[in-house]
């Protein structure tokens, strides 16, 4: 009964963050996948990426979001993006260059900056969002 | 380049690529396997460090291939090189020990998360001594931190969780007041690698920011080594922790802070404005003093193994600043033997205790009875290294104290060098009491948990003996780390980072790496 | 008036004295953290307040260097036959680094530097912070309380 009620006290909260949460995400990539022109980069992409999870856990309720996103796969997510980082330097290293010398990934330079600034960017993106979520879910779930 | 060239990266890659790895495996065993894996990588590639460095040589790394200001580097010469080999290899054997060490202590759910939390604290360690960026040490000083936070809750008693809580807000405002430094450092000089702050402090020193910027760094570094006045974070952190956690700690963490307080006075400040203007090793003896003196005493009065272990060792990193506090090449150098030696001894008797803890499930002091009989491998082991940590000839902990008290000798210092005898004695009190306890003392009949006790499991007592072995090595075969750091003492001494033909042909080195 | 003129000194000075107040005086452990959290934010506006260069705008490049105005300051580089393209890069890094001697004339620019470190130092930040609250979670959890006179005194009674 009374979840009832909340549940329709927020109708207006929920329509308009079903509204917003795709908006969300596709700024958060584009802060992503631009910050190599312009300001933004993977700490601030992955930040907006999980604002979305976490006002979706906020409007409604954390269960319906670990349903969405499972911690496991959150926890998967946090290492993996630590490996992308990692292995792209290790790969730079097995090319040839120093620790995350982008240069040697394409003939030209330049395009080899894109691409290792691009790989870690995304490393940096997926550790963020990942570390933001889970936070959120292991503080929402304890009872104080 | 070549895979010799990539070394100073592999030292800290290796254990980064290891922590995320724990936690996909989510296998206690598994994550077990790859922190050990990742700790013996990371002791060779120190000791090819070590062998590399060991005549003088400096290696720089330009991290992306950004040649040094404008890029992060790092730095490695015989200093750093053998503080890597010593937090690696400690970190190793610790981490053999950890396969039963920890097996009672933490939760087995937990303990990929737990190995995560190592590897990652070993990666900040090993970054901060690697490093030659100023702002790259506090980033990883905080990594390191974090970790060890994280390690430090995981004990059994609820008290780790508030020791981990007062350790955090007193770590954070050390190395806050780090990040302060660096930045008035950075305002002062307008570069943050150490190399150029070294060349640059001297034609800013009369300004008032650099004056600032030391006295942050000072205090802040003073934070984290714990030094006496300022030790207040570590007996609890070291009394609550997982006792396989202190033994990591004690051998690594505070003299990871050590160097680094040794690189910025001695390198990046120089010895001249450091010790000769800002006074330093008079503001710093005093505390040392008192601190090695006072500790040992309070040490005496413990009724915790654990909390006794940590008071000493408050009162062993008063004699490595008392050391340092000479300025001499002499005390230096016993400095870094006592860095190297005293981080061998604690943790072997951390490891020691940690073995009584596995049987018995506590370390009162006064319980300890009847131990010698049930656990005699262990009891022996945990003599010899208190034997060490009180300085008897044929120990590691004699050619330490010999040599720092040869150097305050030297200096004239017969006061302090009084003061550090009767510290020795105090340990003999505070070891010996122990030791009559284990071997003399007959055990409560009325505790059930002891009167099925035995030996330790093997896998604790073999990394155990084998640090005391290479302990009574370097005891017995003392000159081999007191030539590296004599040559340490005298790059510290030295002051500049770099000579400068060897600088410009390192960054044209670095240059045609980049290209 | 010079003293008012550094006035985000001052700002700075307040705000961190006031953090470490909050962590001295108040028991409460959240109360601690919110402290802390205000002495860490009174460096970064330390080190954001120092790299403002006075007329600056932005760090961000209004226009790329293009591969013209490269040739002009580079060219020595090219003669050796380096990689031009990389030179392009890091003679833009280098005068951003060094706003003072811009190479990328005409615009000033306040640093860009200490902006990333402070990037960096406020990610370090979060997670001391989101460290700290699991740490009191966990205490709460186990003492029932945040206040560090009714843990203290539960501690002594924990060792007795």
């Amino acid at each position: 009964m009374m979840r009832r009620y909340r549940q329709q006290r927020h109708r207006v909260l929920q329509i308009i963050t079903k509204l917003l949460i795709p908006f969300i995400l596709l700024f958060a990539l584009y802060v992503q996948f631009h910050g190599d022109y312009g300001p933004g980069g993977g700490f601030q992409a992955g930040v907006i990426f999980a604002a979305a999870f976490i006002i979706h856990g906020l409007i409604f309720g954390v269960e319906k979001t670990r349903q969405v996103l499972s911690p496991g796969v959150v926890r998967v997510m946090m290492s993996i993006g630590v490996f992308i980082y990692a292995l792209t330097g290790v790969w730079s290293m097995m090319k040839g260059g120093a620790y995350l010398d982008y240069n040697v990934f394409a003939d030209n330079p330049l395009t080899g900056q894109h691409w290792g600034i691009f790989a870690v960017e995304l490393g940096v993106g997926v550790t963020v969002t990942s570390v933001m979520i889970s936070l959120f879910y292991s503080f929402a779930s304890s009872r104080v | 380049m070549t895979f010799s060239e990539q070394l100073p990266a592999l030292q800290i890659v290796i254990p980064l690529l290891g922590a995320p790895l724990c936690v996909l495996l989510r296998h206690a065993r598994g994550a077990w396997l790859v922190t050990l894996v990742c700790n013996i990588a990371c002791t060779l590639v120190a000791l090819a460090l070590v062998a590399a460095t060991r005549d003088g040589e400096i290696i720089r790394y330009a991290l992306g291939g950004w040649a040094a200001p404008t890029g992060i580097e790092y730095y490695i010469d015989i200093v750093n090189a053998t503080v890597l080999l010593v937090v690696s290899f400690i970190s190793s054997v610790v981490c053999l020990y950890a396969w039963n060490g920890a097996e009672k202590e933490v939760p087995l759910d937990r303990h990929y998360l737990f190995y995560t939390g190592w590897l990652l604290c070993v990666t900040g360690l090993l970054g901060i001594v690697i490093t030659g960026d100023a702002f790259n040490a506090f980033v990883f000083l905080e990594i390191s931190s974090l970790a060890t936070y994280l390690l430090i809750s995981l004990g059994r008693e609820r008290n780790a969780l508030t020791a981990a809580f007062r350790y955090l807000v007193m770590g954070s405002i050390g190395a806050s007041f780090i990040l302060i430094g660096v930045g008035f450092l950075y305002a002062a000089t307008g570069t943050l690698n150490m190399v150029d702050l070294s060349e640059r402090i001297p034609q800013a020193e009369s300004t008032r920011t650099v004056l600032i910027a030391f006295t942050f760094l000072a205090i802040g570094l003073m934070i984290k080594a714990a030094i006496f006045p300022l030790h207040a974070w570590l007996a609890n952190a070291y009394h609550y922790a997982p006792v396989t956690v202190t033994a990591l700690l004690s051998g690594t963490a505070t003299k990871v802070s050590l160097y680094l307080l040794l690189r910025f006075f001695f390198n990046i400040f120089g010895t001249e404005y450091s010790f000769g203007q800002m006074l330093l090793n008079y503001i710093l003896l005093p505390g040392a003093i008192v601190g090695f003196v006072v500790m040992s005493a309070v040490a005496i009065f413990q009724t915790d193994l654990r909390r006794m272990l940590a008071y000493s060792s408050v009162a062993q990193i008063g004699y490595i600043v008392a050391a340092i506090c000479l300025v001499t090449p002499l005390g230096i150098s016993a400095g870094i033997v006592h860095i190297i030696n005293h981080a061998m001894i604690k943790a072997a008797l951390f490891m020691a205790t940690g073995c009584i803890i596995y049987r018995l499930g506590h370390a009162h002091i006064q319980s300890l009875g009847g131990v010698a009989k049930s656990m005699p491998v262990t009891t022996a082991a945990f003599i010899v290294a208190g034997l060490s940590l009180i300085g008897v000839p044929l120990t590691a902990g004699f050619v330490s104290k010999f040599n720092l008290i040869a150097a305050m000798l030297e200096k004239g210092w017969w006061i302090a060098a009084a003061l550090i005898l009767m510290s020795s004695l105090m340990a003999t009190i505070y070891i010996g009491r122990v030791v009559e306890i284990m071997i003399f003392r007959k055990p409560r009949l009325a505790t059930p948990e002891s009167s099925g006790t035995r030996e330790a499991p093997l896998m604790m007592l073999l990394p155990l003996w084998g640090l005391i072995a290479i302990s009574i090595f370097f005891g017995v075969f003392g000159s081999e780390t007191l030539s590296i750091a004599a040559s340490g003492a005298e790059r510290l001494l030295d002051g500049r980072l770099i000579e400068a033909v060897t600088a410009t042909a390192a960054q044209a080195g670095s240059m045609e790496v980049s290209q | 008036m010079k003293i008012l003129a550094l006035y985000n000194y001052w700002v700075v000075i307040i705000l961190m004295m006031a953090g470490l107040y909050i962590m001295i005086a108040r028991h409460n452990l959240v109360k601690k953290m919110i402290g802390l959290s205000i002495f860490q934010t009174s460096i970064f506006y330390l080190y954001i307040s120092m790299s403002k260069v006075a007329g600056g705008t932005a760090p961000i490049l209004l226009e790329l260097p293009s591969h013209g105005g490269h040739e002009e300051k580079g060219s020595s580089a090219l003669e050796q036959g380096a990689a031009d393209t990389v030179e392009t890069v890091s003679a833009s890094v280098q005068s951003l680094v060094s706003p003072s001697v811009s190479a990328v004339d005409s615009v000033i620019y306040s640093n860009p530097l200490p902006h990333v470190l402070i990037l960096t130092a406020i990610v370090v930040g979060v997670a001391t912070t989101s460290v700290g609250l699991a740490l009191i979670v966990r205490i709460n959890e186990a003492y029932g309380s945040i206040e560090e006179d009714d843990i203290r005194a539960m501690e002594q009674k924990d060792s007795a």
